[in-house]
């Protein structure tokens, strides 16, 4: 087995009082599709969230345990330095609604004023969008609005602009929770496509979904990591009853 | 019996409904009244000449109101140099700290600040300013019309930013984008219309005022573009000439009121188109 992207160790993480994920170790490996599934308020998203570290935004927000991207103690680096190495996509499609497609590609670039050629920006736009699978159907508009193009079509162009900062981690928040059958399932089969390239972290509380896309899958129920292994094995014979009693569908 | 009392419902209700027509008609009145007047009297006087000359001496007739128009000018700058940042400043800390003791005792400030009495405003500034200047200016003609603008920017800053979805914010921080740019170049451009709006409304506003100028910017019957130094302004001169005994200033005074109309509804009209034009879909 490969060394992993991404190590979290004995992981807590609390909102004042409120303790939201309890004892947390998990490893990510990378280039695969680690799926976190579990019921709503489960604290799946926190999860995430703690990974590019969004959840500071929160006041009162705390956590403890570790972190390390690639040997790296992810709690040592500035967030913003954090963030741009693992990128993230939210439930709801947010592209930027005072750009042009083209823009929303790059904007990590613009609004962090790294500076690149108009070719280099070029490559990268038409580089992330193909990977995105949106290349074909904007190229021809590339300089209209993105708040112009379908729900789906938005999701992708918001994961394009995530790819554009060339991350080592994407982090997808239930990407496809605002999106219809269709769009989704586009986006599933993106997802696949995208793991020779980058190691992706899928938030979903859809089991199929999970079952589908996935090649480990964490199952964390009440804010504590059940059950973590790899997906054809956790959906076929789980080992905790929790896990079985969801798949099947007792709660949740 | 029953017929009667339906039929007399329904003939109630058509009554009451051209009531309120009519009284939604009368409203419109006043302003077309005041309008119709002004065109009717200062229509007259308006030509070339009239914009880019100085008032005449007592007894001559033509003249024109260049000086108040440059002042008009003069203090709208002022005001917004020191009103505009301050009050989007101020704006966006509002609309990003919902709570706390800061925000409320702003908030609480701005809404006592907008109902203080112009009046009152003129006099702080002259205690401000011109006393310790010893004389009357531009400048505090211009702050004192800047303070009146404040909290009208302040409020539209704060209520226009609010309305900004959470998640485009977490959208440019995700990118690993800094607090003060995902401010900067997200969520302000994404108000923009809606602060420009304010803005307008707000020059709209204190363009028109009179009762702050009285004994700050004071008036002047010749030309002046130091800040230092008293100047006209388009109120000011209506209200010193349409006090006076003489025709020829009358004159003056409606085509002025004439200018100043025009130059309000203008501005109004450019905030509504821009509202609808720079609206930004989310």
């Amino acid at each position: 087995m490969e060394s992993p992207v991404l190590k979290i160790e004995n992981f807590h993480a609390a909102f004042g009082e409120h303790v939201v994920l309890k004892n947390i170790s998990l490893d990510i490996t990378p280039n695969k599709l680690t799926a976190i599934m579990g019921p709503s308020g489960c604290g799946k998203t926190t999860l995430v969230r703690c990974i590019n570290r969004m959840h500071e935004l929160v006041p009162h927000a705390t956590v403890s345990g570790k972190m390390l991207l690639q040997n790296e103690d992810l709690y040592a680096m500035n967030p913003i330095i954090a963030r741009r190495k693992i990128g993230m996509v939210f439930q709801r499609p947010n592209p930027f609604p005072t750009m042009n497609i083209y823009d929303n590609v790059i904007a990590g670039y613009k609004l962090n004023g790294l500076r690149l050629s108009k070719a280099d920006l070029d490559a990268v736009v038409e580089v992330s969008l193909r990977k995105a699978a949106l290349w074909d159907e904007v190229k021809d508009v590339l300089y209209r609005k993105g708040t112009f193009l379908s729900g789906g079509q938005q999701q992708r162009l918001c994961i394009a602009r995530a790819l554009a900062m060339k991350p080592e981690i994407i982090l997808l928040d239930e990407p496809t929770s605002a999106l219809d059958p269709k769009a989704t399932s586009h986006i599933e089969e993106l997802m696949i496509e995208l793991k020779e390239t980058v190691t992706i972290v899928l938030v979903t509380h859809n089991i199929a979904q999970a079952a589908r896309t996935s090649d480990y899958t964490a199952f964390i129920y009440l804010g504590e990591l059940v059950e973590f292994g790899p997906t054809q094995k956790l959906f076929t014979v789980p080992e905790d009853k929790r896990t079985e009693e969801y798949l099947t569908g007792k709660f949740g | 019996m029953a017929q009667n009392h339906i039929t007399a419902r329904i003939l109630k209700d058509k009554a009451f409904k051209l009531l309120v027509i009519g009284l939604a008609f009368a409203s419109i009145i006043p302003l077309l009244l005041i309008l119709f007047y002004i065109f009717k009297n200062g229509c007259t006087v308006i030509n070339w000449e009239f914009l880019t000359h100085l008032p005449r001496p007592v007894g001559e007739a033509g003249g024109g109101i260049s000086n108040a128009i440059v002042g008009t000018f003069m203090l709208v700058v002022i005001s917004g140099v020191c009103s505009i940042p301050l009050g989007i400043g101020a704006g966006i800390y509002l609309s990003e700290h919902k709570h706390g003791a800061l925000s409320y005792t702003v908030r609480l400030c701005v809404e006592i600040l907008q109902g203080v009495p112009s009046i009152v405003i003129g006099i702080i500034a002259y205690v401000w300013i011109v006393m310790p200047l010893r004389t009357f200016s531009a400048l505090s003609g211009g702050i004192a019309l800047g303070i009146m603008m404040l909290p009208i920017i302040v409020r539209s800053t704060e209520e226009t930013l609010k309305l900004i979805p959470e998640s485009l914010k977490e959208a440019s921080l995700a990118l690993g984008v800094p607090y003060y740019k995902t401010i900067m170049k997200v969520i302000v451009p994404a108000g923009l219309s809606g602060i420009a709006t304010a803005i307008i409304i707000s020059i709209a506003r204190v363009a028109g005022e009179t009762a702050p100028l009285l004994f700050t910017a004071f008036g002047n019957p010749f030309m002046n573009t130091n800040i230092f130094k008293p100047v006209n302004s388009l109120p000011l001169l209506v209200f010193n000439y349409a006090a006076s005994p003489y025709p020829e200033w009358h004159a003056l005074a409606w085509g002025a009121s004439l200018v100043l109309a025009v130059l309000v509804l203008t501005l109004n009209v450019i905030a509504r188109v821009m509202t609808k034009k720079w609206k930004v879909q989310f």
